[in-house]
């Protein structure tokens, strides 16, 4: 079964850390990556860039970011192999992101082709 | 006022579950006697601050849950014919609270929550809502799953111990030990669970306190059972140090402890449970895991060398009780016994399989190839001890011990 983790925090606080502190961050990810990797759990994962890089469309209207009507957004997901819900949110706790900001877990749809 | 208010929230603390026990064991219904207390704590947290707190709280308790109980048995129409019982149970029990000699049916109910037919995983959520009257709430966030899914794991709990007719009893002397036994890991269970997302986690439930409280209970209630001595022994030794396992928020492992932190009361707690344990002459896991903790503690305490004894309990524990974490944590003990070699080697036994995302493992292999001076191998060890890791100070502390390589 596979899960969705979509990272929530708030953008800014992130952007207005000392590159040092960034750079922790970025190592404690990579640190979970691995585990997740050695553990044959991961499928996929990638931070994003901030959101004022991103566009909202619905129906003919584009939205520029930021997004601000929100005080978190998302900045990052992995996709995880877990064989049931209990053991995804045991890899969701590892996730360093659970620690600063909170992480939504999700079952995707296995669609057949 | 006040004091009626908290004559309420004693009562509650101190009677909760020997009032549950006793009206579920009559029942046998757990959750109709859960939802007869609650009703009737409401009650009294209304009425004593005006009428002021009787003199036998857990009588006026009683006969307070008594109607609802009775309300509910009449509603449950298959279940009519044990009204009369339910009538006569609860007349009895206003009868002896009144005279103080209220009998205590708490173990019976403990028996019950680690009963062979009850999902392992929730005997210790069971535990801890009927005998302590946790919230499910409060439950859920120790062990990491929804308040929703845990009120439906206990709920479903419930009903099986009440549709299976699981009979409130101590079990015989044949079936004693292993029952006991099952009893003591869902209290440890609670215990851990406490240890692992407490620490100032957000929403975190800390439930060491509750774990003690448990041990204790059995303590007294099966006096004669080593292990409940040894595992009360091991909890406190523990418990004892945990305002020093912290500095700043970061971890701080026991060789670096201030030992002037560490609570003396409990540490003598558990002397006297494990010296009681030892004049049993019945050894266990629970009894040389509180050896290990007392060796460390005393070692730290008088500056003898007590890590090679160490080692010797940890191939003791291996023996009796094989488990992933015992060696691991023999493994981390001949590390601190200087023997890296021996350490890697204990570590490379066991089944690749088994520890692809154990924490501990990973942070023990780390600390060994660091003291082998394998430094390329410990930093990938450190890598993915760090990415097992669920709290913020224990990556920390790797990430610190990474960089001194």
């Amino acid at each position: 079964m596979r899960y969705m983790f979509m990272l929530y925090d708030d953008e800014n606080a992130f952007h207005a850390m000392s590159e040092a502190e960034q750079m922790k961050i970025v190592g404690e990810h990579m640190a979970f990556s691995r585990a997740l990797r050695d553990a044959a759990a991961m499928v996929d994962g990638a931070p994003l860039d901030h959101s004022r890089a991103g566009r909202r469309i619905r129906g003919d209207k584009i939205e520029d970011g930021p997004f601000t009507d929100s005080k978190e957004q998302i900045g990052g997901y992995y996709v995880v192999e877990a064989k049931d819900l209990d053991a995804a949110l045991d890899w969701a706790a590892r996730c360093p992101s659970a620690s600063y900001g909170r992480i939504e877990v999700r079952p995707v749809w296995n669609i057949p082709e | 006022m006040i004091d009626a208010r908290r004559t309420a929230e004693e009562t509650a603390r101190a009677s909760y579950g020997r009032l549950l026990a006793y009206l579920a064991a009559r029942t046998r219904d757990i959750a109709a006697a859960e939802d007869a207390l609650a009703e009737a704590f409401a009650a009294a947290l209304s009425h004593w601050p005006l009428t002021g707190a009787p003199a036998s709280p857990e009588a006026w308790l009683l006969t307070a849950a008594r109607r609802k109980l009775i309300d509910n048995a009449r509603r449950a129409a298959t279940r009519r014919d044990a009204e009369p019982d339910i009538v006569r149970a609860i007349d009895e029990a206003e009868a002896m609270s009144r005279e103080d000699r209220f009998v205590d049916d708490r173990l019976k109910l403990l028996f019950i929550c680690a009963h062979p037919a009850i999902d392992f995983g929730v005997r210790t959520p069971l535990m801890l809502q009927t005998v302590l009257g946790l919230d499910a709430a409060r439950i859920a966030s120790a062990f990491l799953v929804s308040p929703a899914t845990m009120s439906q794991r206990l709920v479903r709990a419930k009903r099986k111990i009440a549709e299976a007719r699981i009979s409130f009893e101590t079990p015989d002397a044949d079936d004693l030990a292993p029952r006991a036994e099952a009893v003591l890991g869902a209290i440890y269970a609670a215990f851990g669970a406490g240890y692992d997302v407490g620490d100032g986690a957000e929403g975190g439930g800390d439930l060491a306190d509750e774990a003690m409280f448990l041990a204790r209970l059995v303590t007294d209630l099966l006096p004669d059972d080593s292990e409940a001595l040894g595992l009360l022994a091991l909890m406190s030794y523990v418990e004892a140090r945990r305002d020093a396992r912290r500095a700043g928020g970061a971890y701080v492992p026991i060789d670096d402890q201030d030992t002037s932190l560490w609570n003396a009361r409990l540490i003598e707690a558990g002397d006297d449970a494990l010296g009681k344990a030892a004049r049993l002459r019945a050894p266990g896991r629970y009894q040389i895991e509180a050896a290990i903790q007392s060796a460390h503690i005393s070692g730290r305490l008088s500056g003898e060398d007590t890590r090679a004894a160490t080692v010797r309990l940890y191939d003791r524990l291996v023996r009796i009780a094989p488990s992933i974490g015992a060696e691991i944590a023999r493994a981390a003990a001949l590390l601190r016994a200087d023997e890296p070699c021996a350490a890697l080697a204990a570590l490379d036994s066991i089944d690749a399989a088994r520890i692809t995302d154990h924490q501990p493992y990973w942070a023990t292999r780390a600390h060994a190839l660091a003291a082998l001076r394998r430094c390329a191998a410990a930093a990938e060890a450190f890598d993915r001890a760090i990415g097992l890791s669920s709290e913020t100070a224990t990556r920390a502390f790797l990430q610190q011990q990474k960089r001194a390589l």
